[in-house]
């Protein structure tokens, strides 16, 4: 049963792929968009939304998250992370393959496919391994795990640390037209690391990762996608000379595409004095010439998405002393009013744009449907109001998971209902 | 001593480092230790300043010398002490840090002594526990009583720290008793410099507004005193340096070596001491060495420590040694 037609009217469409910044209606009918700009008339049946001062966006991707199942599910399962996704404006998202076991096989592929369609939130694309069981050794079955949906591989969380794998994966997925995500890390520089390599780690006798570490892979990738024509997607890149070789890169031509993550884009490794484990994660927080770098790169485009890297994880795990704390911070949830606040509010990117990072290029970037609000592509929409103040309450997260660094902060901005094929997923006053 | 200043120095709940503490109250404890020296030179060596209270010496790395230590400190004030010990091994099967604390807490203890392999450790658990938490070394962080012993030992010797050059010569890179003298020594107005290999010295040191020397001819020549760091096999096997033979070659201190510096060096090693790596013999027992007063100096120090933390006053520490047990 397909569901009521829903008339969204006056609000502020934004939807960068078709040029459109106006003043408009909406109708989504089946599923699809039916008509987008103007004044709509619509069917009597129809629901119809007041988006008066509200901004129109096409639904936001996420290419980027750890749902944790199958095997972490105390940390978060495909279920609530999907909601979380939803609950953040997102209507689509990328699910990382380090699970246990991992998301290695056709099969493991079809049980996150079936999952996500039963969690009711956002969209759930799978992302498969690079390597059979993420060991590094040889490649995983990318054709059937494309067959049965996967939209890119990547073994994220492990660096692919033999080059001559990453330059055959980078070979055999070009007939299947996916991106291979890599998080660019030599573990040879960084493998003890739990933060930034810095005063910072010097003063607290904590053990650093020098941004070399991810350079030397981002620059390896790179070349290694020039050589063989394949996409490489590099993921939450944080550090200025890593932006810099994409930049060049990409002005050779090589087809390259790039996250940042808000984190990148808005905190230091000052972050983690007083051994905050809410603020370890991987890549590391770095200093304020990397943070510029990267909202650089941003601005510029050489950094194509904005990634949250989703990263929950059970508050028995982070309660611990740093070094034993696991990397990473959930992020679903914070992310808009982030973006809003502390990239759009300090003027890095207007608002066209960062929707541009968080929709259409992040589509393009996993050949994922979506990304605009032209009339017959599918219904998925975020409504946001950008005057919205809240504060980061994890104790309100739809998330399993409350680790975040940006507890209590003070936002303006905030998605406030996601629509998924023309359904409600979500609404801010909780009746989604 | 005035009442505001009394209360400047006062330690708060904790000592979980030198980094934040201030150059009142680094010499508040300094002085404070002087009059509990005195105590270990008598016959009945203790006074009941601490009677009554419990202290836990936990130590999830093995340490002989700190632990013997802050449980004589702790004895010759007249505590009850309990010392664990577990190895991270049956830590890492077992309970949780945190779950450790608690319940050493609910078995009502005051005062927690804690040595840990993690940087942070003593932090996180100063921040959840109420009872006082004496930071025993944690990680490459910090060793806050080390470098008090150090210091004390240092203006013994050289009359006053501010304006005197110390060089730390070593393992930098993997030491909390490096970490704790440069914030201490820089606090009480020092000049600081480190020596050693470059794979053990982290660049960053630099801007903390540390001298860095890769090379000990050029330490001799600048420092006052030098406080020479174990340099333990594990470096070696990790690759820091090719090998323990080569180290002592290149950075080892020498008499032949000390032999050069316009006037003779003081000598300080925080123990245990590899003879013939870092430090040679003739070195260690020479007569600048003064490595076992800094073992005596450990236990005053750690009085002065578990003294202040128990809420004793820097001025009232004269009256309190004169009291008998009885």
């Amino acid at each position: 049963m397909s569901p009521r037609p829903l008339w969204i009217r006056g609000g502020r469409i934004i939807d960068p792929a078709a040029g459109l910044d106006a003043t408009a209606d909406l109708l989504l009918l089946d599923g699809r968009v039916a008509e987008c700009g103007g004044e709509v008339e619509g069917p009597a049946d129809a629901e119809v939304l007041d988006a008066r001062g509200l901004v129109v966006a096409p639904g936001l991707i996420d290419v980027h998250v750890h749902l944790r199942e199958p095997g972490g599910e105390h940390k978060e399962t495909i279920a609530t992370g999907a909601r979380a996704a939803a609950a953040g404006g997102f209507t689509s998202v990328c699910a990382m393959p380090n699970t246990s076991p991992p998301i290695d096989d056709p099969a493991s592929v079809g049980f996150v496919v079936a999952e996500g369609r039963r969690a009711g939130g956002a969209r759930v694309y799978p992302v498969g391994a690079i390597s059979a069981g993420l060991e590094g050794r040889r490649l995983a079955e990318i054709g059937e795990m494309v067959a049965a949906g996967a939209v890119g591989i990547t073994d994220d969380g492990h660096p692919v640390m033999d080059s001559g794998l990453m330059r055959l994966a980078l070979e055999y997925a070009l007939p299947f037209g996916i991106p291979v995500a890599d998080h660019p890390e030599d573990l040879g520089l960084s493998r003890e690391g739990s933060m930034n390599e810095g005063l910072v780690s010097a003063r607290l006798g904590l053990v650093g990762k020098p941004n070399a570490s991810e350079d030397i892979h981002i620059v390896r990738d790179l070349l290694l996608a020039e050589l063989t024509g394949g996409r490489i997607h590099l993921q939450h890149v944080s550090t200025a000379w890593g932006v810099e070789a994409i930049r060049q890169a990409k002005a050779r031509g090589v087809r390259a595409t790039a996250e940042a993550s808000p984190h990148h884009l808005i905190l230091t490794e000052a972050a983690v004095e007083g051994y905050r484990t809410d603020a370890k994660m991987n890549p590391p927080l770095r200093t304020g010439a990397d943070v510029a770098a990267v909202r650089a790169g941003l601005a510029d485009g050489t950094l194509d998405v904005i990634a949250t890297d989703h990263a929950p994880h059970h508050y028995d795990e982070k309660e611990s002393a740093f070094d034993d704390a696991p990397f990473g911070i959930v992020g679903l949830e914070t992310a808009v009013g982030l973006v809003l606040t502390h990239i759009v509010g300090e003027g890095v990117i207007d608002l066209p744009t960062a929707i541009e990072r968080m929709s259409p290029a992040a589509a393009r970037a996993f050949n994922l449907p979506g990304g605009t609000l032209a009339p017959g592509s599918v219904a998925d929409v975020t409504l946001i109001d950008p005057a919205r103040a809240w504060a980061v309450d994890p104790s309100r997260f739809l998330s399993k998971s409350r680790n975040t660094p940006f507890a209590g902060l003070e936002l303006t901005g905030k998605a406030v209902m996601t629509i998924v094929g023309g359904e409600v997923v979500w609404r801010e006053d909780g009746s989604g | 001593m005035s009442r505001s200043a009394a209360a400047a120095a006062g330690l708060g709940k904790d000592l979980v480092g030198i980094e934040h503490l201030g150059a009142r109250r680094i010499t508040s404890i300094l002085d404070t230790a002087e009059p509990f020296k005195e105590i270990s030179e008598r016959r009945i060596k203790k006074v009941p300043t601490l009677r009554g209270l419990t202290i836990v010496n936990l130590f999830f790395e093995a340490s002989t010398r700190t632990r013997i230590s802050f449980e004589f400190a702790e004895k010759r004030l007249a505590a009850d002490t309990v010392n664990i010990g577990a190895s991270r091994s049956s830590v890492a099967k077992g309970e949780t840090l945190v779950d450790t604390a608690r319940n050493l807490e609910a078995m009502k203890i005051d005062m927690v002594v804690m040595r840990h392999w993690a940087s942070g450790a003593a932090r996180f658990l100063a921040e959840r526990i109420p009872s006082n938490v004496i930071n025993a070394g944690d990680g490459a962080h910090e060793h806050p009583t080390q470098a008090l012993l150090d210091m004390l030992t240092l203006r013994d010797h050289l009359g006053a720290i501010a304006g005197r050059r110390v060089c730390i010569v070593g393992d930098v890179r993997h030491s909390r008793v490096a970490r704790s003298n440069i914030f201490g020594l820089l606090t009480l107005g020092a000049e600081v410099g480190v020596c050693g290999p470059p794979t053990l010295i982290p660049p960053h040191m630099r801007e903390l507004g540390v001298r860095i020397f890769h090379r000990i001819e050029e330490a001799i020549e600048w420092a006052h005193a030098l406080n020479v760091l174990r340099l333990q096999l594990e470096r070696m096997e990790a690759g820091f340096v090719p090998s323990l033979r080569e180290y002592n070659r290149i950075w080892g201190v020498s008499r032949a070596r000390l032999a050069v510096a316009p006037e003779p060096l003081l000598i300080l090693h925080p123990g245990p001491m590899n003879r013939g790596v870092e430090i040679d013999s003739d070195v260690a027992d020479g007569p600048h060495s003064v490595i076992l007063e800094q073992v005596t100096n450990g236990v005053a120090v750690r009085m002065a420590v578990l003294y202040l933390l128990a809420g004793g006053r820097p001025e009232k520490a004269e009256a309190a040694k004169a009291e008998e047990v009885a």
